[in-house]
C-alpha cells in the first residue's frame, strides 16, 4: 500500500512539475538527465515533421541528432518539443529546452536583446517568388514581374519585403492578401495571381501542392536574407560551443568525404586532416577540450551522416521537395557553408 | 310495437374507416410537407436541384473516385502531377490517412505503448456505456468507478512510470488522445465545481456569493485562448528558472476553470426556474440547506437545462482544438501537422482529405452526445409537452 502511495506521488510529482535545466552549465544538466531537450518546428516540410511511425524528421530534427550524437555518441537520446512561432523563445528562456531548432532567422534582434546566441546557419533561406510558366510564358526573373498580381501571406514579413523590393526596383505590382497559407496556396493554384512570394524552402513544399506542379517555377532571385540557424541561450559559453562545433564538424565531414557509409574505412585514412576530424591522431585533445569525447565526429557522422546527406535526404533530391544545393554548397563549390577548420 | 323496428339504434360498433388515401402515405406526406403552398413548391424544387447537383460530386469525391491504397503521395497523382490517374482527377487521398491513422488516434505516443491508450479506451467504452442505459443495473457502483477510480486508472495507464510501466511523457501525446482527456477532465470536473459555484452565487452568505460572482465574471470575461496563453507563455516567466509544468496539465486546469464558469451559470439558470414554493415546501419538511438542495432543487433543476449542460459539453469538446496554439496537438492539430509538414504525402488533395477526417470525427462525437441528451430529455420529459 506505502509503495502504491509512493508511486502515485512520484507520477504526479513527474507529470506535474518537471524540473528542467536553466543553470548556466547545460553540457552537465544535459549529461545529468541523459537527453538533449530540442525545440522543433510543429510541422514544416523538409525541416521537422513526423513521418508514418512519428518520428521526427527534418534538417533541423537532423542538426539536434547530430548534438546529442556529440555529447552521448548516440542520436536517439535526444527528446523534441514542438514550438510555434510565438513560444518558441519563452521556451529556450525558461530552460525548457537546450537548443533551438526550427527554422528561425538569426537577426541582430534575437542576438542581443532576446538574450540568444546562434551557432551557425543550417540552411540560407530567402524569399522568392513561384510563377505558373503556362501562363507568364518566358518569365524568368523577378525583374519581369512589373504589373502582375502576387499572392501573399498577411502580417508577416515576407508582405513588408514584398514592397520593399518592388519599390526599389521602381515597379508596379498587385498584392492579393491572405490571412492563412492554405487560402494564399489555394488562389494561386486557381490562377487568382501571377506570381506567389514566400520563402524559397516553403515554396518548394508549396508547389508539391498544385494541381500541375511541374508547370510552377521558382525563380531564381532572393529578395531577403533569411538565415535560419540553431541557438542557445546566451551565457552558457561551452554549450555554445558544442552546438557550433557540431555544425562546423558536419560541415568538414562533408568536405572530406566522411560519409555516413565510409566513416568507419576513413578513421584509417593518412590525410592529417580526416585524422584530426575524426579523432584518430594519437594523443588528439580536440574532442574532450570541447567537453566531449575525441571520436565525436564519428559518433556525429554515424548518426546523421554529413551536411550534405542531410540536406540531400531532407530537402534535397532524396525527398520529395528536390530543392538544389545554390547557396547551401560547400564554400568549395561556390556555396556558402564554409566549415572552421577543426585542429 | 313499430318502434323496435325502426333500427335507428346501433347494435354494433361502426368499424374504425382507414384514412382517406389522400391523406396518408408517403404521397400525402410529401403534399403535406413538401408541397402545400406554391411557395414551399417553389422552395422544395430549388433545394431538390441543389441536391441533386451537389451530392453526386461530393458522394463522387469522397467514395467513387477516391483513391484506397498506396504508399506515398504519387499514389493520388494525375499524370500532370507526376503520378498515374487521369488528368483533371479529384478525389479524396485515404491512403494518407490510413497510414498516419495511429497519429491521429494516439499523436507520437511510442508504437509499443499504443496498448495502453486503447485499454484505456475500452475501459472508458465498458464503464460509459451501462452508465448510460438506464435499466442497467449496479448504477451507483457503475458512477464512482466511472467518476473516482477511472481517472486513477487512465492516469496511470497513460502516463506510467508505475507497476512496470514505460513512463511517457505528455509532448508525445497527441490526437483523439488529447481530445478526449481533455474532454473528460474539462466534462467530469466542470458539472461539480459548476454546481458549486451556482449555489455560491445564489448563497445568502456575502463573502461566498463574492467569491463566486468575481470567478465566474473574470474567467468568462476572457477569451480561453487568452486563459491558455497565459498558463503557456506567462507561467514559465514568473516561476524560478528551471521549473516547468507539464504543459498538458497547464491545459487541462485552464479548460477545467474555464468550462465551470459557463456550467455555473448554466446551472443557474435551472436554479431560477424553480418556483420558490419548492424551497418552501422542502423548508417546511425540515430539511437543510444540503438536503434541499440535493433532495429537492437540483433534481429538478438540473433535468430541466440538460439542454444548456450538453451544449456546453459539444462547445467543450470541440475548444480542445485550441490547445493547437500552445503546441500541443489534438486531433486536428495532429491532422494540420500531418499536412503542412510532411512533403512525402503533399498533394493538392491531402488536406482536403485530412480535415474531412476531422470533421468526420468530431462531428461523431458531437452528434452522439446531441442524441443521447434528446433521450434524456424525453426519459425525464422535462419538456413539458402536451
Amino acid at each position: 500500500m506505502k509503495h502504491i502511495a509512493i508511486s502515485v506521488l512520484g507520477a504526479a510529482a513527474a507529470i506535474g512539475l518537471m524540473a528542467s535545466a536553466a543553470s548556466a552549465d547545460t553540457l552537465s544538466d544535459v549529461k545529468a538527465k541523459g537527453f538533449v531537450q530540442c525545440g522543433v518546428n510543429t510541422g514544416l516540410a523538409g525541416f521537422s515533421a513526423p513521418n508514418d511511425k512519428g518520428e521526427w524528421t527534418g534538417i533541423d530534427v537532423d542538426f539536434c541528432r547530430a548534438v546529442a550524437a556529440a555529447v552521448f555518441g548516440d542520436g536517439t537520446k535526444v527528446k523534441f518539443t514542438g514550438l510555434s512561432a510565438k513560444d518558441r523563445f519563452t521556451a529556450l528562456q525558461s530552460g525548457e529546452i537546450d537548443i533551438l531548432s526550427r527554422n528561425t532567422t538569426w537577426t541582430i534582434n534575437r542576438d542581443t536583446a532576446l538574450g540568444l546566441n546562434f551557432a551557425g546557419v543550417t540552411y540560407y533561406d530567402g524569399q522568392g517568388f513561384m510563377i505558373n510558366s503556362k501562363k507568364l510564358p518566358g518569365v524568368n526573373s523577378a525583374l519581369q514581374l512589373s504589373g502582375a498580381a502576387i499572392c501573399v501571406q498577411s502580417g508577416t514579413t515576407t508582405e513588408l519585403n514584398l514592397a520593399d523590393y518592388f519599390k526599389a526596383n521602381k515597379m508596379e505590382y498587385n498584392p492579393v492578401v491572405f490571412e492563412k497559407f492554405e487560402e494564399a496556396n489555394a488562389a494561386y493554384d486557381a490562377g487568382r495571381c501571377d506570381a506567389y512570394t514566400t520563402d524559397q524552402s516553403g515554396l518548394y513544399a508549396v508547389r508539391l501542392q498544385m494541381s500541375s506542379p511541374n508547370d510552377h517555377v521558382v525563380l531564381p532571385e532572393i529578395i531577403s536574407k533569411e538565415p535560419l540557424g540553431p541557438s542557445v541561450r546566451q551565457g552558457d559559453d561551452k554549450w555554445l560551443d558544442i552546438v557550433k562545433w557540431t555544425y562546423f564538424a558536419l560541415l568538414n565531414a562533408e568536405e572530406a568525404g566522411v560519409t555516413q557509409a565510409n566513416v568507419d574505412e576513413m578513421k584509417n585514412s593518412d590525410n592529417p586532416d580526416i585524422k584530426r576530424l575524426l579523432g584518430s591522431e594519437a594523443e588528439t585533445k580536440i574532442g574532450t577540450d570541447l567537453g566531449v569525447s575525441n571520436d565525436w565526429v564519428v559518433n556525429i557522422v554515424k548518426a546523421t551522416g554529413n551536411y550534405g546527406e542531410i540536406f540531400e535526404r531532407n530537402v534535397g533530391q532524396g525527398s520529395p521537395l528536390k530543392i538544389a544545393r545554390g547557396i547551401n554548397a560547400l564554400w568549395t563549390k561556390g556555396g556558402l557553408q564554409y566549415g572552421m577548420p577543426i585542429r | 310495437m313499430q318502434e323496435h323496428d325502426m333500427s335507428w339504434v346501433r347494435t354494433e360498433m361502426t368499424l374504425a374507416q382507414t384514412a382517406p388515401r389522400s391523406q396518408v402515405g408517403p404521397g400525402a406526406w410529401i403534399r403535406r410537407s413538401l408541397f402545400s403552398t406554391p411557395t414551399d413548391s417553389v422552395m422544395t424544387i430549388l433545394a431538390a436541384l441543389v441536391v441533386a447537383w451537389a451530392l453526386p460530386q461530393i458522394l463522387n469525391w469522397l467514395f467513387f473516385s477516391a483513391i484506397w491504397s498506396g504508399a506515398d503521395r504519387t499514389a493520388c497523382l494525375t499524370t500532370e502531377q507526376g503520378g498515374q490517374l487521369p488528368a483533371g482527377w479529384s478525389g479524396a487521398c485515404w491512403p494518407f490517412v490510413t497510414s498516419r491513422f495511429g497519429q491521429f488516434m494516439f499523436g507520437r505516443y511510442p508504437l509499443e505503448e499504443r496498448w495502453r491508450p486503447i485499454l484505456t479506451g475500452i475501459i472508458f467504452v465498458a464503464l460509459i456505456v451501462p452508465l448510460m442505459i438506464p435499466r442497467a443495473p449496479f448504477k451507483r457502483l457503475n458512477a464512482i468507478l466511472f467518476f473516482v477510480v477511472f481517472p486513477f486508472i487512465a492516469f496511470f495507464l497513460l502516463v506510467g512510470g508505475a507497476f512496470g510501466l514505460r513512463f511517457v511523457e505528455t509532448p508525445l501525446w497527441g490526437g483523439l488522445l488529447v481530445t478526449l482527456v481533455i474532454s473528460y477532465v474539462g466534462i467530469v470536473t466542470s458539472l461539480p465545481i459548476g454546481i458549486l459555484l451556482a449555489l455560491g452565487r445564489r448563497s445568502k452568505m456575502p463573502a461566498v456569493k463574492l467569491l463566486s460572482v468575481v470567478f465566474i465574471e473574470t474567467v468568462r470575461g476572457v477569451p480561453l485562448v487568452v486563459v491558455l496563453f497565459m498558463a503557456s507563455f506567462m507561467l514559465p516567466l514568473f516561476v524560478p528558472p528551471g521549473v516547468t509544468f507539464d504543459k498538458l496539465l497547464r491545459a487541462l486546469i485552464g479548460v477545467a476553470l474555464f468550462s465551470s464558469a459557463y456550467m455555473a451559470e448554466v446551472i443557474r439558470g435551472g436554479l431560477q426556474a424553480i418556483p420558490k414554493g419548492q424551497y418552501e415546501g422542502a423548508d417546511s419538511l425540515g430539511l437543510g440547506y444540503w438536503q434541499k438542495m440535493g433532495l429537492i432543487v437540483m433534481p429538478q433543476a438540473l433535468t430541466l437545462v440538460i439542454p444548456g449542460i450538453v451544449n456546453s459539453f459539444i462547445s467543450l469538446f470541440k475548444d480542445t482544438t485550441l490547445v493547437l496554439i500552445i503546441s500541443m496537438f489534438d486531433l486536428l492539430g495532429v491532422v494540420k501537422q500531418n499536412i503542412s509538414g510532411d512533403p512525402t504525402w503533399a498533394t493538392p488533395q491531402t488536406a482536403k482529405t485530412g480535415y474531412v477526417f476531422a470533421a468526420a470525427v468530431f462531428w461523431i462525437f458531437c452528434f452522439g452526445m446531441s442524441r443521447y441528451s434528446q433521450y434524456m430529455e424525453r426519459r425525464l420529459d422535462t419538456g413539458h409537452k402536451r
